[in-house]
């Protein structure tokens, strides 16, 4: 069995696989817990002056039937005195020295991070985690990602941690800038030994249509909140990449976070550059116990990838992200439609009429294309196919009427493997030709990149 | 309206709803898992093409009004239809699902749930489903004989477009077979008659009276634009056999119908009964006995089992529920003890051949309805085929006489409700279609 386990900037952890902070790190007794189910690591509820919160304080979109596939809160920092934070910080570490506590941080004044630190580090906690992120709330206050989006201010208060910090310093960045770049570099000039991101994207996550206020409604009002979950892993996958691939940011090890919930997410943001993830929404979904799927399937992948560590997976994606200019021209894929496996519901014809480049058919015969015409495009005429039904092979001996592709029309866009409901139904076939490597940057470097049919042709 | 009718305890009380009605929450989850298929098979098998996929997407997004109005735009009996359709060999049966190995999408019980709820608030003075268009000056007026589906179907089109159709009916209640022939398990007489009162509140005018007793065809031709015939069929048929005359031997719709308007009829003194025939009629009546709690209902079928037209996911229920099969077994005579029943003397063929008495109290005859001849003969130019239905332009539903049309079980010998409302519909269709347009409403 690969190992799992992990070494960031100096924080150990048995697995890469920590609780953000929210509200599944909120007290002593949950963070126990988590660590028996199996997680490797916690960053606490952030501490810092105790806040007022309101009722209610969590939204959500669903999406078809599937629930929370996005995440929205307007909760704030801890709501608990600090000295009883303190007290169960220490007793979690002391009776779990092997797994990682992390204690997340937001607070004003200088002197104010200077005693929040050196009180934090008193636990015994294995790292700090500075709050630049939190789009609600407490940016009003001049904290969280009001910090976040001003690089200047991140790296002065960044200085300031490292000057007091024992152990090693995290800056959690916002996603809510125009440049991820920006607070990165910040990051690193004040210091910091790591960085973990996304925080929330600042959201209405919906519009209660009767009352007519957004959501989460607290009584006759609303207010922006922060936005996560599976749907936002995107995003955070694209600002953990940008980051892990210059060579200024990616000296820090980072720890990813965005709507993870699996292990194959997981190993998603490790192949991106993460040497951890933090993990929040699935957990506020299922609970703790999802950590020993995501234990189990990522080392069972290592496994089966011949890697002994979770280390070796680490940034092997990084280098294939490039930019649209240096993709190859001639690279050419097609859809083939296996008509074994085919159901036909059509959804891959429609798409591809309505949403994309009229290229597949119905087995009746050509679609109509523009303007009513019996077909469209380089290639006037559709040849008949010679697979238009295809017969089930089981004993109920159904029919299928299995939609045709026009290759030669067919621009391999993936639209329709996308819609299609059947795993392995249709499938993106390369076209090989003796073209060769050219990107859009060559063709400019060789002055061949006109495209003719332009503004002044 | 037909409060009448409903008053007081009938058999059919007994049989509770098979499938029963969605909460939204239930419906929601359900039309989440259907894909939305473009060009789909469930629609390409529904003989009124109802719009399946985007009704169900409307349920998903809470249009609930919306879903109701796809359905029944296409199928104004879609109510009905999505309780007593075969959804097993039509919507359901075809869905892709199918082919994937998993469970389809339950199309009738979705139906169900959309109808039934936006019918339920209109009638409670919500929302209107359809707006009938005011019938103007040019508003045509079209008699249509029988109150069966076809009919109310044909008449609901009209009305909706501006018309004034005219409902003739010789029986004390309106619906036909959904009314007094579908099983109470899957529909019962109050939820026919409420959907017959909505076809009513879109502009139709029902009058009792039997056309060819007091309604002469001369005055209908006359006086009206336009005449269908949903004449549905006739009597049960009989065996003619020894001893089949008398007390203790049924037709088998003349019963179903004593058991969903009757409120004298009771089955003491029924333990064994007799169903004859290997049709839907066949399996309904077993099934209905069966639930009534007679104990031993045995099926008698002259064929082997593969061979009948009753659909096999009826049967199986059939099977679940108690009721015997005897195949390949041809009644020869009913064995009396005077008046009263006593079995029924059998051929039985193949390897086990020779003659059996089965015995039993009672004696069901499915084995097919007449047809209705004489009303359709008094139509001058209608004709009819060798087996006695009407013959009928199979895309415009129009007899040999241009200015009669005709639907439902009169020109198809007995098929679906469905089937019904599509040729109404397609009949309405071509009669507003065939009217000069300057004079249309």
């Amino acid at each position: 069995m690969a190992d799992l386990s992990i070494d960031m900037c100096g924080i150990k952890s048995p697995n890469p696989f920590w609780l953000a902070s929210a509200p599944p790190t909120n007290s002593g007794e949950q963070v126990m817990r988590a660590f028996d189910a199996g997680w490797g690591g916690a960053v606490w509820k952030t501490l810092g002056n105790p806040i007022v919160n309101v009722s209610s304080r969590f939204g959500a979109v669903d999406y078809n039937g599937q629930k929370m596939m996005g995440f929205n809160n307007i909760e704030l920092i801890t709501d608990r005195p600090l000295e009883v934070n303190l007290r169960e910080i220490a007793e979690v570490k002391k009776r779990y020295p092997k797994h990682a506590v992390i204690v997340s941080l937001m607070v004003e004044s200088k002197q104010e991070w200077k005693d929040i630190i050196r009180r934090s580090e008193d636990t015994g906690a294995d790292g700090l985690e500075l709050n630049f992120g939190c789009p609600h709330g407490m940016c009003e206050r001049g904290m969280g990602s009001a910090v976040g989006q001003e690089p200047a201010v991140l790296k002065e208060i960044t200085s300031w941690a490292k000057e007091f910090a024992r152990t090693p310093v995290l800056v959690k960045l916002t996603p809510n800038v125009g440049d991820i770049l920006e607070p990165g570099y910040a990051a690193v000039d004040g210091g910091a030994d790591g960085l973990s991101l996304i925080n929330t994207i600042k959201s209405i996550v919906g519009v209660d249509l009767e009352r007519m206020v957004p959501l989460p409604r607290v009584g006759q009002f609303s207010t922006n909140g922060g936005y996560c979950g599976p749907a936002v892993k995107p995003i955070a996958l694209h600002m953990l990449a940008v980051l892990a691939r210059d060579r200024h940011t990616n000296r820090l090890p980072i720890s990813g976070i965005g709507g993870i919930s699996t292990w194959r997410d997981a190993a998603e943001f490790i192949a991106l550059g993460a040497t951890t993830v933090q993990v929040c929404t699935a957990v506020m979904h299922y609970g703790y116990r999802i950590v020993e799927d995501m234990i189990e399937g990522l080392s069972g992948y290592l496994d089966r990838h011949g890697m002994k560590s979770v280390k070796e997976l680490r940034g092997r994606a990084v280098g294939n992200y490039r930019e649209w200019g240096e993709l190859d021209l001639n690279y050419n894929v097609v859809a083939k439609i296996n008509g074994d496996r085919c159901i036909g519901c059509q959804l891959c014809y429609i798409a591809c009429l309505d949403g994309a480049h009229q290229c597949i058919h119905l087995p009746e015969g050509p679609c109509r294309g523009w303007h009513g015409e019996p077909d469209h495009g380089k290639h006037p005429r559709l040849e008949p196919s010679p697979v238009l039904f295809h017969r089930h092979p089981d004993p109920s001996n159904r029919q299928v009427r299995v939609p045709v592709v026009d290759e030669r029309e067919c621009i391999g866009c993936n639209l329709c493997a996308l819609v299609c409901p059947v795993e392995g139904c249709i499938e993106m076939v390369e076209v090989p030709n003796n073209q060769g490597f050219e990107s859009w940057q060559d063709r400019v470097a060789k002055g061949t990149d006109k495209v003719p049919g332009g503004l002044y042709d | 309206m037909f409060d009448s009718a409903l008053s007081g305890v009938r058999l059919e009380d007994q049989l509770p709803d098979a499938k029963p009605l969605y909460t939204p929450g239930q419906a929601r989850a359900e039309a989440e898992r259907c894909l939305y298929c473009s060009d789909a098979p469930c629609v390409r098998a529904c003989p009124t093409e109802i719009d399946i996929p985007t009704f169900i997407k409307k349920i998903a997004t809470d249009n609930v009004l919306g879903a109701a109005r796809t359905i029944l735009k296409q199928n104004i009996l879609g109510y009905s239809c999505a309780r007593v359709c075969p959804v097993e060999v039509l919507c359901v049966g075809s869905c892709v699902y199918n082919d994937w190995h998993r469970e389809p999408i339950p199309i009738g019980k979705l139906q169900r749930f959309a109808t039934e709820t936006a019918l339920e608030e209109e009638a409670r003075g919500g929302p209107r489903i359809f707006t009938p268009k005011p019938a103007g000056p040019g508003a045509r007026r079209v008699a249509l004989v029988g109150a069966g589906p076809a009919s109310l179907a044909c008449a609901a089109y009209l009305a909706l477009e501006g018309h004034r159709p005219v409902i003739f009916e010789k029986r004390a209640l309106p619906g036909g077979l959904n009314s007094t022939g579908v099983a109470p398990y899957k529909l019962h007489l109050a939820d026919a008659l409420a959907e017959v009162s909505y076809v009513l509140s879109l502009g139709v005018e029902l009058r009792q009276g039997a056309v060819g007793e007091g309604v002469s065809p001369e005055e209908l031709l006359q006086e009206y634009d336009a005449i269908f015939l949903g004449l549905g069929l006739g009597e049960d048929n009989r065996l003619g056999i020894p001893g089949e005359d008398g007390p203790g031997v049924y037709g088998a719709t003349a019963f179903i119908e004593r058991l969903k308007t009757d409120q004298s009829l009771t089955l003491n003194g029924l333990r064994r009964a007799l169903v004859v025939g290997g049709g839907n009629t066949a399996i309904d009546v077993a099934r209905e006995l069966a639930q009534l709690g007679v104990p031993d209902v045995a099926m008698v079928y002259r064929r082997e089992r593969a061979s009948m037209s009753g659909y096999a996911h009826e049967m199986a229920q059939a099977r679940m529920e108690g009721v015997r099969l005897v195949e390949r077994a041809t009644p020869l005579a009913v064995l009396r003890d005077g008046e009263r029943v006593r079995g029924l003397r059998v051929a039985i063929s193949g390897p086990e051949a020779g003659e059996q008495d089965l015995l039993a109290e009672g004696i069901f005859l499915a084995i097919g309805q007449s047809k209705l001849r004489a009303v359709a003969s008094l139509f001058p130019g209608v004709t009819l085929d060798s087996r006695g239905c009407v013959v009928v332009d199979p895309i415009s539903r129009r007899t040999g006489n241009p200015k009669v049309y005709a639907g439902g079980d009169c020109i198809n010998g007995g098929k679906e409700v469905v089937n019904a409302v599509a040729d109404g519909r397609e009949a309405a269709r071509h009669m507003i279609q065939d009217w000069p347009t300057a004079e249309a409403a």
